[in-house]
């Protein structure tokens, strides 16, 4: 009689295991994407390539350092096949754990040299500028700073913004720290705790110096273009300003894309690393709503964006930028 | 509950032992089926454990001097002030709009009082990142210690309104009569007679506020006001599990672990059922007159309309904004099906998982079951963001194949949600009474077959109720999810934020919406259920 019971209660909680392992099951037979950029970007790229190559994709979304952090602690046992970042810092500390494979040379040569690194695990697929995004009608506009730098001046106490917890930041900083070395960036961090507003989100700080909350934000490009495209309700009184001059505050940020060394789809893996550098990820970009630069040899950005070549940008060799380091020393100066 | 710690142990090993033993066939069977139920609570508490042991291991790795380091530093403080501050401006604020609700509810003769009560339990219905969605929408410049205060006491006061107003509602009313007759002024009796009588609700829905207070993630999020859950999500993403998440996390266990010890400290063990034979009278409502009708239902219509109204509104103009764009079906679709079988999956489970602690609770209420209860309280205590960090951490290193599975969603959702199953299953086999089981024994039935037929079909109810709750605690759900879920799956709660998180406010209002329509039949039940508890 108790065997009857239990045998119901073991048989019920069989069930729900096997309910469990054909839930988690089925996820694991396709290419799957770590995915920090954004997600409508990635989602047009995937759209794209599944209609044109019927391999279907499974996307996991997360921040630039989340994921790669996640990558490391995974290691070989990861499911994941591709990695796609918003900036290369998050690439970089996968590439120097050893689990990047290769990039196929046919793809490396769709690429203009600046937009990868050497060591050619990974590629560039997109790039994005940093700009001062200003409220028009407030003092600031005729007095714009001449570099990133001088936002540590306590004439900028509070009035500019950043989204500090964000990838795209830690990437600026990371340049930052790659040009002017580790004890400069960190008074400049200090100085920006108490001179900055925090806010989550680069469109979030768009929308505050939009509203007059506050004077002048450092985001990247696209956001501005991207609401002016939809409705404009978020950056009408919004100008953008680019600090040129190979200024820390023109680095421009290269999105990555790599294949994970464990990955058991590697020919797949490969071939969406090859579509999204060509012609027809490239034209994604172009047409599409993410008014983020190609990075495509012989690809043309969208025209609406000023030209990747006049904004004179520091050299930077990606490869060096440190994203652990950045962590480390905003965890330091109180940010995060 | 450390010094009793090991004599639970020792008797579940020993219950363990007289299993394999070769007794008396009767005695045999007896013990059998204590120490199987035994056996099953004590496994669900241990499970129950493991987000403690990890917080507990993960300082001890990270080394006490590394873990001082993060700990004391600047930014922590700011932190510890911001969430202390929140919880003693909201808690308090919450008991007072919460008792003064219920108090014109149940003890005046307002007009529509049904009306407004159900009026005053409705926030519960909607999200509170929905709440924050709506203020934000209204007001952009909202942010930091005021709105969040403004926007936690909103979301959350039915957390004291409702277990207030069934007390109120089970008081005996001849205590304020006797009060009345020794000279005592009508104001005087609240404060002296009825409010102390309120004081398990109050103590026990603080509690309840104060935790929900420090675990909220997307609320705070959304206004800028920085917390301790909100600077762990914000390590999380820049470090994944890193040892600054780590050793926050583990601060904010303590935290929730001494609200937990002070309410269990300050509560008192007085007495607060009836003496005496016969049934109480109904309460008497108070009179308002003309003017004073008004002067109550003005409050009640403000906050009405800041607490329903404005999400409400919020989220219609958003859905006109958007018209059929936002409707994309195929995610839509997708994502209500997703959090329908984990909200499904998750309640059968947890009320599963309950079970044998409830019985324990009521049949065998010995420190060992006691034990096991608390366990469960308290890890649900810790908030989500902690236990799915431990989680994370756990599976990735020493149980791959549940790493990133639905099973481990699963089990999070079982932590954070098994007392709302508890507590309603407990309750459902209190009230099956046991001798209907001995009467089932005589009959030649087994004790298993005895509580099978008997006491589980009485506590269905109770079972039904304790799952609905738990499936309204899955179906919001954000911070666990977001950081557990398998890949490619994405719910309503983790939809919603993405695109809020983008500022396509119009897109995330269908999400939005259906969460609150889910949420509002059970939430009608568990307004439902806490006028029947008291039998009225």
């Amino acid at each position: 009689m108790i065997c009857k019971v239990r045998i119901r209660v073991l048989a019920l909680l069989l069930l729900c295991a096997a309910l469990t392992a054909t839930m988690s099951q089925s996820q694991a037979q396709e290419l799957t994407i770590y995915n920090a950029q954004h997600r409508s970007l990635t989602a047009e790229w995937v759209e794209g390539f599944t209609r044109d190559t019927g391999v279907k994709v499974t996307i996991r979304n997360g921040d630039d350092t989340e994921l790669g952090n996640q990558l490391l602690q995974e290691g070989s046992a990861t499911p994941a096949d591709v990695f796609l970042t918003e900036n290369s810092p998050a690439m970089s500390m996968v590439e120097q754990a050893g689990l990047l494979a290769p990039v196929d040379p046919a793809t490396l040569e769709q690429v203009a040299p600046a937009y990868r690194p050497s060591t050619a695990r990974w590629i560039g697929i997109a790039a994005r500028s940093t700009v001062l995004v200003y409220n028009k009608t407030k003092p600031v506009a005729s007095a714009l700073p001449h570099s990133l730098l001088d936002l540590a001046d306590p004439v900028w106490k509070g009035r500019w913004a950043a989204s500090p917890t964000g990838a795209d930041f830690q990437a600026i900083v990371s340049a930052l720290l790659e040009l002017k070395g580790e004890a400069a960036t960190l008074a400049w961090l200090k100085a920006m705790k108490t001179n900055s507003v925090a806010y989550r989100g680069n469109g979030a700080v768009l929308k505050a110096v939009n509203s007059g909350q506050i004077e002048a934000g450092v985001i990247y490009h696209y956001y501005y273009l991207r609401d002016q495209a939809k409705t404009g309700e978020n950056s009408t009184n919004a100008a953008l300003y680019y600090f040129k001059g190979q200024d820390p505050g023109a680095f421009v940020s290269i999105s990555g894309g790599g294949v994970l060394a464990s990955s058991k789809h590697q020919a797949d893996a490969q071939s969406f690393l090859k579509w999204v550098t060509g012609h027809p990820g490239q034209a994604v970009l172009r047409n599409g709503d993410a008014y983020e630069y190609v990075v495509g040899e012989g690809e043309a950005s969208n025209p609406k964006l000023t030209l990747l070549t006049d904004l004179d940008a520091p050299e930077i060799n990606v490869s060096k930028l440190n994203s652990k380091k950045v962590v480390e020393l905003m965890t330091q100066a109180g940010l995060l | 509950m450390l010094d009793g710690g090991g004599q639970p142990l020792e008797r579940a090993v020993a219950s363990a032992a007289v299993l394999r033993s070769q007794v008396a066939p009767g005695w045999r069977n007896k013990r059998f089926t204590i120490s199987w139920v035994g056996a099953a609570a004590l496994f669900v508490s241990l499970i129950a454990l493991v987000p403690l042991g990890f917080v507990a291991s993960a300082t001890l790795e990270t080394g006490w001097i590394d873990a001082a380091a993060l700990v004391w530093r600047p930014r922590v403080g700011e932190l510890l002030i911001n969430t202390a501050l929140l919880t003693i401006i909201a808690t308090p604020l919450c008991v007072v709009l919460g008792v003064g609700l219920a108090v014109l509810t149940e003890r005046t003769d307002l007009p529509g009082h049904r009306f407004w009560s159900i009026t005053a339990a409705a926030p519960l219905a909607i999200p509170a990142f929905v709440h924050s969605y709506a203020w934000v929408s209204v007001a952009p410049s909202l942010h930091g210690l005021f709105a969040g205060v403004l926007i936690s006491v909103l979301a959350y006061f039915p957390f004291l309104y409702l277990p207030v107003a069934a007390s109120l509602r089970g008081l005996d009313p001849a205590l304020e009569d006797v009060a009345a007759s020794l000279g005592l002024a009508p104001s005087r009796i609240f404060f002296r007679v009825v409010l102390p009588q309120l004081r398990l609700a109050i103590w026990g829905g603080g509690l309840l506020l104060a935790l929900h207070l420090l675990s909220e993630y997307g609320l705070y999020a959304m206004v800028r006001f920085d917390t301790f859950t909100t600077a762990i999500f914000d390590q999380f993403q820049s470090t994944f599990n890193g040892p600054a998440a780590n050793t926050l996390a583990g601060t904010l266990a303590l935290l929730c672990l001494a609200l937990v010890l002070f309410e269990a400290r300050t509560r008192g063990g007085g007495r607060y059922a009836r003496l005496g034979s016969g049934s109480p009278r109904e309460p008497r409502r108070q009179r308002l007159g003309r003017w004073g009708r008004a002067a109550a239902i003005l409050p009640l219509f403000i906050i009405a309309l800041l607490a329903v109204g404005v999400p409400l509104i919020t989220l219609m103009r958003w859905l006109a904004i958007g018209g059929a764009r936002v409707w994309n079906t195929d995610e839509i679709t997708s994502a209500l099906g997703q959090t329908l079988s984990f909200g499904t999956t998750g309640a059968v489970l947890a009320t599963l998982a309950a079970a044998p602690i409830a019985w324990l609770a009521i049949r065998r209420p010995t420190r060992f079951a006691r034990a096991l209860e608390g366990i469960n309280y308290v890890t649900s205590a810790l908030p989500g963001i902690v236990v799915a960090l431990a989680l994370v951490t756990i599976t990735i290193r020493f149980a791959r194949p549940l790493y990133q599975t639905v099973t481990t969603v699963l089990v999070a959702y079982m932590m954070m949600f098994l007392p709302r199953a508890l507590v309603s299953l407990r309750a459902g086999v209190a009230q099956a009474p046991v001798e209907l089981e001995q009467v089932a024994r005589s009959l030649g039935r087994s004790p298993a077959q005895a509580v099978w037929s008997i006491s589980l079909r009485l506590a269905a109810p109770g079972a039904a109720a304790g799952a609905a709750m738990v499936f309204l605690g899955i179906a919001n759900e954000l911070t666990a999810t977001l950081l557990l879920a398998p890949n490619g799956t994405e719910t309503l709660a983790t939809s919603f934020w993405a695109l809020s998180g983008e500022l396509d406010y119009a897109a995330a209002a269908p999400y939005a919406t259906i969460m609150v329509v889910l949420s509002l039949p059970l939430t009608w039940l568990l307004y439902h259920q806490s006028r029947r508890l008291v039998g009225r």
